[in-house]
């Protein structure tokens, strides 16, 4: 367990999950162990079951419309905040990514600079990529046609396996940014760290339910969130061929969207090369309205 | 709402006095063969197993074309692959670009020939393959044809790159206008092609093979096979394949969707629907009834976006009514070719049957039917104009694609309760929307969960217009500039 001073015992976390703006323990009662490189206890947290995701998907449904119904300049504050409140608790998360994971100290200051360059980077999206991802379409009769993204819904998506802090805002950023909710699922060495990032964004103004954060097993959760009919779209990192087979066989049963992204090299994760506009693209359905334009010869225009 | 509605005023119906005059568009200028096989790599090959192809207004053959087997499929794969590697994939997108425009000169060229091929094949009236179908897909590969040479700007910073080989498979009720939607993004995008047309429909597939071959595309760039499920099944499996693109019933796919599995295969799905017309009570009725007409009845309702589920505001419900009863007996149902014809012959005896099916259950949960007195010709397969009130949202007939002329009419109170009900479904291709208001319109459009809205119109395409569904009507899009991205690898 983490270091105590030889006069006073230190106080431990209990890690737990994060489903609707709230910190439960798994239903489930179970737990999984995170151990740094030299093989030491770091700490228990929550094996998350089938019912924890559930209820994440309703927490996530719940919130949704509310969040995409937030103004893209409002969405974009909040992305910003969380930014911002990251940057005030960058010690922490670079000691616990030096205790825990055993980074050396430069890098995890590099990986904590990079996730919060990159929450800026996504949040100045939100108001943007409507309008480079929109089109006004010419059509050949007198209509007024215009196509805009909107927020697929409901988005699970299974974390990256590496870069316990950056990983997780790469995932998550570009699917909540146009305004879906987002259930992540994470399973990687360092677990904890998603929980200490749920703590961050508790107190950034996002809505409770717009993330959802369970760490447990991929194994378990993937055939659940494949099958789960009010899940929108998926997205995986790293994603093994069978992961990838079972999630599409189980998701055409409710047509679901399914991405899968491949984690950069190691040294590439910072990178500008990780983070893309085209990254939104996978989590918005593009609707396209039409219009007729008033006649001017019926109005008697002389133009 | 009121079955009995205003009949103190004599109604003038069109040929309740007189008949129309037969007005056919004369087919002598069209040469079909009495056989079709596959196009592959630049040729007409015999093929194998063929089947007949009738004309569904007639119930006579028309011709025969083959069904294509796996060693086929692969064949025109490798022939797709050869000419992406060597040819097709280096091509400069400025030299691309005018072989597009080179085949949408010559379907406009050939229009005339193409829309009574399309009405002989698929039963579809003469004045909409005349001026819907065959000028669109012209305009669609025309559009497209610009692209070729300017994708670096249609997505910034992305480098996009062609794809490789894509597999694709369209549906029998727009099967010229289908081939182009896929064809000439695909191509403009720098990929080649094994598509495969509609069992019911490939007379003017196999007529624009002949348009490429003139066109001196390079040999293996277009390939077309013919077939059935099996030829679909073959082109979906097939392990050299990039990218499948179908558009159908949202049954089969899911089955494809399952299909691909396990492979990386990318995929897109243009789906079925069952879209809301909705009319609120500040809406020109006038305009309404022919949007409604339009939504339904156009192309028999053979359309994945029709406007199958008309919502009416409660108030004007009786008086909207009685102006679409009153419109529907004026539709001339009957020869395709002729050029008075407001609804044609139904596609196939297949969806004869669905539709006389989902009819049956339609009156057997209590529904109300109308359909209009006049009689249906007595040869090939028809349908009358149908729409049903008193349906309710549990209704079939209410929750599945019917995809024939038949309309289920529900009422609503407020905006609230139309959105809900418009949203209520598996389905979210498109809806309409009738109202005066802008503000209603703008508010409504953002809560229904559909690709397309039509505001004050419906059934509206166009080239640069984007097409595709939310939910299970499918991903991805056709037309615009979103129609390049799902035949691009993005960076």
């Amino acid at each position: 367990m983490a270091k105590s001073t030889p006069t006073r015992l230190r106080v431990l976390k209990t890690f737990k999950l994060y489903i609707g703006g709230a910190f439960p323990r798994t239903e489930s009662g179970r737990f999984l162990q995170e151990h740094n490189p030299k093989g030491q206890l770091v700490a228990n947290f929550c094996r998350a079951s089938r019912k924890d995701l559930r209820n994440s998907v309703v927490a996530a449904r719940k919130a949704q419309p509310g969040w995409a119904g937030r103004t893209p300049f409002n969405r974009a504050q909040i992305l910003y905040r969380m930014a911002e409140v990251l940057e005030s608790r960058r010690e922490s998360f670079e000691s616990a990514l030096a205790e825990r994971a055993g980074i050396k100290s430069a890098d995890a200051q590099a990986e904590v600079d990079a996730a919060i360059d990159r929450l800026v980077w996504y949040a100045g999206w939100a108001d943007k990529f409507v309008q480079i991802m929109g089109t006004t379409n010419p059509v050949a009769s007198p209509h007024f046609n215009i196509t805009s993204p909107e927020p697929t819904g409901v988005v699970t998506a299974f974390a990256p396996r590496s870069a316990p802090l950056l990983g997780l805002i790469t995932a998550i950023a570009p699917v909540i940014v146009s305004g879906n909710a987002l259930v992540l699922v994470v399973e990687n060495e360092h677990p904890s760290i998603a929980i200490d990032l749920a703590e961050v964004f508790h107190c950034s103004d996002l809505p409770g339910g717009v993330v959802n954060i369970l760490t447990g097993l991929r194994e378990e959760l993937v055939p659940h969130a494949a099958k789960h009919m009010d899940i929108d779209a998926i997205a995986t990192f790293d994603a093994t061929d069978e992961e990838r087979r079972l999630i599409a066989l189980e998701a055409a049963e409710s047509v679901k969207r399914v991405h899968n992204f491949e984690s950069p090299a190691k040294h590439d994760w910072a990178q500008a090369s990780a983070q893309s506009p085209y990254n939104i693209l996978p989590f918005v359905e593009f609707k396209t309205a039409w219009h007729p334009i008033e006649s001017g010869a019926a109005m008697g225009a002389k133009y | 709402m009121g079955k009995t509605a205003n009949t103190s005023v004599r109604d003038l119906l069109f040929g309740d006095l007189w008949d129309y005059a037969p007005a056919p568009e004369s087919r002598d200028h069209l040469t079909i063969h009495e056989r079709y096989g596959h196009f592959i790599d630049g040729k007409f090959v015999e093929g194998e197993d063929h089947f007949p192809s009738i004309n569904p207004a007639t119930e006579e053959q028309l011709f025969e074309v083959a069904s294509a087997d796996e060693a086929t499929v692969d064949l025109a794969v490798k022939a797709a692959r050869k000419a992406y590697d060597k040819v097709w994939g280096k091509m400069p997108g400025s030299e691309r670009a005018k072989y597009l425009y080179r085949i949408a000169r010559m379907i406009q060229e050939k229009a005339r020939a193409l829309a009574v091929a399309e009405s002989l094949d698929g039963g579809k009236p003469i004045k909409e393959s005349r001026d819907v179908d065959i000028p669109l897909a012209a305009a669609h590969f025309f559009y497209y044809a610009g692209w070729a040479d300017k994708l670096e700007y249609a997505l910034p910073g992305a480098s996009p790159s062609p794809i490789g080989v894509a597999g694709q498979i369209i549906p029998w009720n727009f099967p010229l206008l289908m081939a182009a939607w896929k064809i000439a993004p695909a191509l403009a995008a720098g990929n080649t092609i094994v598509i495969k047309p509609a069992e019911t429909t490939p007379l003017t597939a196999m007529m624009l093979a002949e348009i490429i071959q003139e066109a001196d595309l390079p040999p293996g760039v277009v390939n077309i096979v013919n077939g059935a499920g099996q030829t679909g099944a073959a082109i979906v499996n097939h392990p050299d394949i990039d990218k499948i693109a179908f558009t159908g019933s949202t049954d089969v796919g899911k089955i494809i969707q399952r299909a691909l599995a396990g492979s990386r295969k990318k995929l897109t799905l243009e789906l079925g629907g069952k879209g809301a017309n909705i009319i609120f009570d500040d809406a020109s009725l006038d305009q309404a009834v022919e949007g409604i007409i339009n939504g339904i009845f156009f192309n028999q309702g053979h359309v994945c976006c029709a406007g199958s589920r008309l919502l009416v505001q409660e108030n004007i419900a009786d008086e909207l009514m009685h102006k679409l009863r009153h419109r529907v007996s004026t539709l001339i149902v009957g020869d395709p070719l002729d050029k008075n014809t407001d609804v044609g012959a139904i596609n196939s005896r297949e969806q004869l049957l669905r539709i006389q099916e989902l009819v049956a259950a339609g009156k057997d949960e209590g529904a109300q039917i109308f359909q209009p007195s006049s009689p249906l010709p007595e040869k090939g397969f028809f349908f009358k104009p149908t729409v049903f009130t008193e349906v309710t949202p549990s209704h079939r007939i209410a929750r599945e694609e019917i995809f024939g002329p038949v309309l289920s009419v529900l009422t609503f109170r407020t905006p609230e309760e139309a959105i809900e009900k418009a949203n209520n479904t598996p389905y979210g291709l498109a809806c309409g929307v009738w109202t005066d208001k802008g503000s209603r319109l703008f508010r409504v459009a953002n809560a229904l969960k559909c690709g397309i809205v039509w505001g004050n119109t419906y059934n509206r395409f166009d080239p640069t217009s984007p097409f595709g569904g939310y939910k299970e009507s499918g991903f991805g899009r056709e037309g615009g500039l979103h129609g390049l991205l799902p035949y691009l690898e993005v960076r």
